[in-house]
């Protein structure tokens, strides 16, 4: 049995979700918190916001963030790989600052123009 | 030539105030912002969680603001960056000074108030021992992370469970540092229930709550250990509960204050309650044709709300120019039972289209409760909540036919829901 | 051979310093800081004390109310911030009234000027605030309030500018005599000098035992204050003192040279006279005693914390002497120090002659100071320091309007900071409300391009004080 907190709402309930019985959750309020418990179980997953190096900007540092969230033992992973990465002024929101992180199949994109 | 407005910020805040004051048919506008690009402090608020309401959809920081300066491409708004204003006189002349245009005196017909907020520091909160390097307040930390591309340290202790010291918590990690612990003084945390699990769950981070720092030594002119102590329900100190914590950084997320001194000085009435200007129901404050809006007037949880209630103010000063001056004889808010503010603190019925906003916080803890709308003793409406806390505003929206039954004031009181 | 080298740049050794720059002398100061004014200076009351205190007849009656003569004139001459506002030594007793007479006749008999004994209603006339059971006051009109540290360092500067040579980073490690004059090893270097004038503070024993007999002792007394914010300085328009007891002068509750209101200090005697903590009860007795005075004050509006070093001595009196041949002590300047500076510095200049050191006057010696502060100009003089030098239309510290210009004068003034505090200490960024929270990033920024330094290099305060870890993305990753 594992206890977590549901983010899905402010209300924050405290789920048990029982993973000897196919992840079946208690505690919920409503069917989000339900999927919430059973995901945060299974398979978690973030979205990494972070920065990386960039040359010729005002700044030394750009904001980027995967596009979608990705697994959560990957974030450190995905650090690492975000260490190599300099970008180049002019960047654009959206422009793709790391593709594919991890194998994942979800791009890291930039945050802000520079 | 007079501006039509001059709004003060160009935050999350001032943006959007700008850009519905030109929807609102204002020609002449101007944003003074003091740093070297618009945006304010979303630009190094780079984590997502931005912009659920507003654009029903998670940005971060810096995207939420491009939203904004993007409508301003529209506009007839002008920009003066790396600008700052001095002061604002009665007749709402606005002195500014930069190093690109030197020192301007600007007309203006209105005025949007949108300075934002500042970190409550070391001193506000009276932390003993040594005055080493190595306490920052987590907001200037963000900066020389998010912007500068720094490091503060590597070992950290955070005081304070506001959402800022627990994203910190979660970027000082991904980075490379060690944060040994988080620490609150009141039994429950000030930040956002997705925050304390994704921010400190996530990494392992213990959260102590009702402890605070009673120490902080230094060795050689650097933080070298803190000492974190329970606190009792007065929140003073438990002898004999000290840990100690041997890290090179203390960051103090202990709460953010409305940066009024532009308004002190110009005579603008201030609320004790907020820190922040006394507004009615469309943010003008007590100078006639002088608005504000965002987290000058009262520290929002959500930049979505400050974005809603800027674009109120943006609205009002359009009609203030447009259409001269609102009318109408104002009736109070109080604070009725565990309520610690509301704004607006002044309602003007006859301004009021539909609904007015009234945004509140609660003193303590909530489950299922009522908020009481009141005037003179007579109950003129009541409000079911599943849960309410100190760290989440509350937002009513009173509509205009119950103002009407008002008589000179209006309480706002919550309580526990009957359990009947 | 130098002719003289002082020991410690405080109040005191740049006040010695700032008198000998007016001869043909050859001086060095070494100071064991990375600037000056870091010690007891940086962290007092910030008072100018009238010259009712000290016993009538002692070396401290007369430079304190000599001191306090030349304040005015010499803080005009020096641009250091300055107010004549008078103080208020408030009693809550008969008993205290007497302690009040008592001062009054020491007053009368050290010189004082323009004493008044006031009743409570009088006092509660003039500072609105003080509390209902102040039955009178002992008002000296002379007292004022200064900003200490920038008195100090504007006092090294013209004897910078007059070819005195300060040495930071340079701690006395020993003093040996040598033909003619002492040899002075700080850490790797020594300096020869003729003469030797020890104004280290709370180490000031300890240098005059490398030259002479035991003589005295320093009581290292620690006392601990708050700093209020600017709304708070209704409070007090005078410095307002309580009775002084056997445990020292009490606490205060007097406005700033810089528009706060100051409250403190406790006293605590300590081992380690360089460890300037604050402690919970310390300010916590502050808090209470200052309320006797001044019931109303809102400690929610506090801004800082801190605490300052006295360097207390067994003797009644300031050690002012020769220790040996040509070595003067200028040792155990306990309150009123500050006040008594100016005095201090020509009395050692006066001692020293007598003691053979050939005094020639300089032809043309540079004894004033100018800074922009542009926050107080007038309108057109804004204008036109914008016009003159953009930096100045470029505002930094946001709380206390400190521009970028001011922040690169102090930068390149002649004892350059290389710390954040020590550009604080120069040009005011980061003494408001958010404590340097938003200039502290930019001040860094700036510090870092004029001096050439890599922002990690850049201190917060003294030596080891360092505020960047390391670039992310670089070096993190090792931790």
């Amino acid at each position: 049995m594992k206890e977590l907190i549901c983010i899905v709402c402010p209300r924050g309930c405290h789920l048990k979700v029982d993973e000897a019985n196919d992840y079946a959750v208690t505690g919920n309020s409503c069917p989000r918190g339900a999927e919430y418990g059973r995901n945060e179980c299974t398979h978690p997953t973030r979205v990494l916001t972070t920065t990386v190096k960039i040359d010729g900007a005002a700044y030394r540092r750009c904001p980027v963030r995967t596009e979608r969230a990705i697994d959560k033992s990957l974030l450190f992973k995905a650090m690492d790989a975000l260490n190599g990465v300099t970008l180049h002024a002019p960047v654009h929101v959206g422009d793709v600052a790391l593709e594919n992180v991890c194998g994942t199949g979800v791009n890291v994109i930039v945050t802000r123009e520079l | 030539m007079t501006y039509d407005l001059i709004v003060i910020g160009g935050g999350p805040a001032g943006l959007a105030a700008a850009v519905s004051a030109s929807e609102n048919g204002l020609k002449n506008i101007l944003i003074v912002e003091r740093d070297r690009e618009l945006g304010g402090i979303l630009n190094q608020c780079i984590h997502n969680g931005f912009g659920l309401h507003r654009f029903k959809e998670e940005l971060s920081g810096p995207e939420y603001a491009r939203r904004f300066i993007e409508m301003l491409k529209n506009t007839a708004v002008s920009v003066l960056t790396d600008a700052m204003v001095l002061d604002i006189a009665p007749d709402r002349t606005v002195r500014v000074v930069s190093a690109q245009h030197g020192y301007q005196t600007l007309a203006a017909k209105s005025v949007v108030l949108a300075m934002g907020c500042r970190e409550r520091t070391r001193g506000a909160i009276g932390i003993p021992g040594d005055r080493p390097s190595g306490v920052f307040t987590a907001g200037t930390a963000q900066r020389y992370l998010n912007l500068e591309g720094y490091m503060c340290g590597r070992r950290v202790v955070i005081l304070g469970s506001g959402d800022i010291g627990l994203i910190m918590a979660r970027r000082m990690t991904l980075e490379g540092a060690k944060v040994l612990a988080c620490v609150e003084v009141m039994p429950y945390s000030g930040g956002l229930t997705r925050n304390i699990v994704q921010c400190l769950h996530d990494f392992d981070i213990p959260l102590y709550l009702s402890h605070t720092v009673t120490d902080i030594t230094a060795t050689n002119g650097r933080v070298s250990s803190v000492t974190v102590a329970q606190v009792d329900e007065r929140r003073a100190p438990i002898p004999g509960t000290e840990m100690h914590f041997d890290c090179d950084t203390l960051l103090l997320s202990v709460g953010l204050i409305p940066e009024n001194e532009l308004t002190r000085a110009a005579g603008i009435a201030i609320d004790p309650r907020t820190n922040g200007p006394v507004v009615f129901e469309n943010m003008e404050t007590s100078m006639p044709g002088v608005f504000a809006c965002g987290n000058v007037v009262h520290v929002h949880d959500l930049v979505d709300y400050v974005s809603a209630e800027s674009e109120r103010a943006g609205k009002a000063a359009a009609r203030f120019v447009l259409n001269g001056d609102a009318q109408g004889e104002p009736i109070e808010l109080h604070n009725g039972n565990a309520v610690s503010y509301t704004v607006p603190q002044k309602l003007r019925r006859e301004n009021v289209e539909k609904v007015a906003d009234v945004f509140f916080r609660v003193r303590r803890i909530f489950g299922a409760s009522v908020i009481n709308v009141t005037s003179g003793g007579q109950a003129l409406a009541s409000y079911k909540r599943e849960r309410m806390a100190p760290g989440e505003m509350e937002h009513l929206l009173l509509p205009a036919a119950l103002l009407q039954k008002a008589s000179g004031e209006i309480t706002i009181s919550c309580e526990e829901a009957d359990c009947k | 051979m130098y002719d003289v080298a002082v020991i410690g740049c405080g109040i005191i050794g740049a006040a010695t310093a700032f008198s000998l720059s007016m001869y043909q002398l050859n001086v060095v100061v070494l100071e064991r800081e990375n600037d000056v004014a870091l010690g007891a200076t940086r962290a007092n009351s910030a008072i100018i004390h009238a010259g009712y205190d000290p016993e009538p007849g002692t070396k401290m009656a007369r430079l304190n109310v000599r001191g306090c003569e030349m304040a005015q004139a010499l803080c005009a001459q020096l641009d250091v911030p300055y107010l004549n506002n008078g103080s208020l030594v408030l009693a809550f007793s008969e008993e205290e009234m007497a302690t009040v007479r008592e001062l009054y006749a020491r007053g009368e008999a050290n010189g004082v000027p323009g004493q008044r004994i006031l009743t409570g209603d009088e006092v509660r006339a003039m500072e609105p605030y003080v509390s209902n059971e102040v039955v009178g006051a002992l008002y000296a009109p002379s007292a004022g309030i200064v900003n200490p540290w920038e008195y100090a360092i504007a006092m090294a500067e013209v004897a910078v500018q007059n070819s005195v040579e300060v040495r930071l980073n340079a701690g006395v490690t020993a003093i040996a005599r040598i033909p003619g004059g002492y040899r002075i090893t700080a850490g790797d270097q020594t300096v020869d000098a003729r003469y030797v004038v020890n104004c280290a503070g709370v180490d000031s024993a300890v240098m005059h035992e490398m030259v002479a007999p035991k003589a005295f002792t320093i009581y290292p007394v620690r006392g601990d204050y708050y700093l209020m914010d600017k709304c708070e300085s209704v409070r007090a328009r005078r410095v307002l003192f309580q009775c002084p007891s056997a445990l020292g002068k009490g606490v205060l509750v007097s406005p700033t040279v810089h528009g706060n209101l100051i409250v403190g200090p406790d006293a605590v005697a300590c081992e380690d006279g360089h460890r300037v903590n604050t402690t919970a009860e310390g300010l916590a007795y502050v808090k209470k005693a200052a309320a006797r005075s001044v019931p109303s004050i809102d400690y929610r509006s506090a801004i800082r914390n801190f605490a300052g070093m006295r360097a207390n001595s067994d003797q009644k009196d300031f050690v002012i002497g020769m220790a040996a041949e040509n070595f003067l002590d200028l040792a155990g300047i306990k309150s009123p120090g500050l006040s008594s500076a100016p005095a201090i510095g020509e009395e050692a200049v006066k001692l020293l002659s007598e003691n053979g050191l050939a005094l020639t006057p300089k032809a043309n010696p540079v004894t004033t100071r100018k800074c922009v502060r542009f926050k107080s100009l007038s309108e057109d003089e804004k204008r036109e320091a914008v016009r003159r030098n953009p930096l100045y239309g470029r505002v930094i510290c946001r709380c206390e309007t400190i521009t970028e210009g001011e922040i690169v004068d102090a930068i390149h003034s002649p004892i350059p900071p290389c710390s954040l505090d020590g550009v604080k200490r120069r040009a005011g960024s980061g003494m408001g409300r958010c404590q340097g929270g938003f200039c502290g990033p930019r001040v860094l920024e700036i510090l870092a391009r004029e001096r050439k330094l890599d922002p990690t290099e850049i201190l917060k305060d003294r030596a080891g004080s360092w505020i960047l870890a390391c670039e992310t993305k670089e070096e993190a990753k090792r931790v």
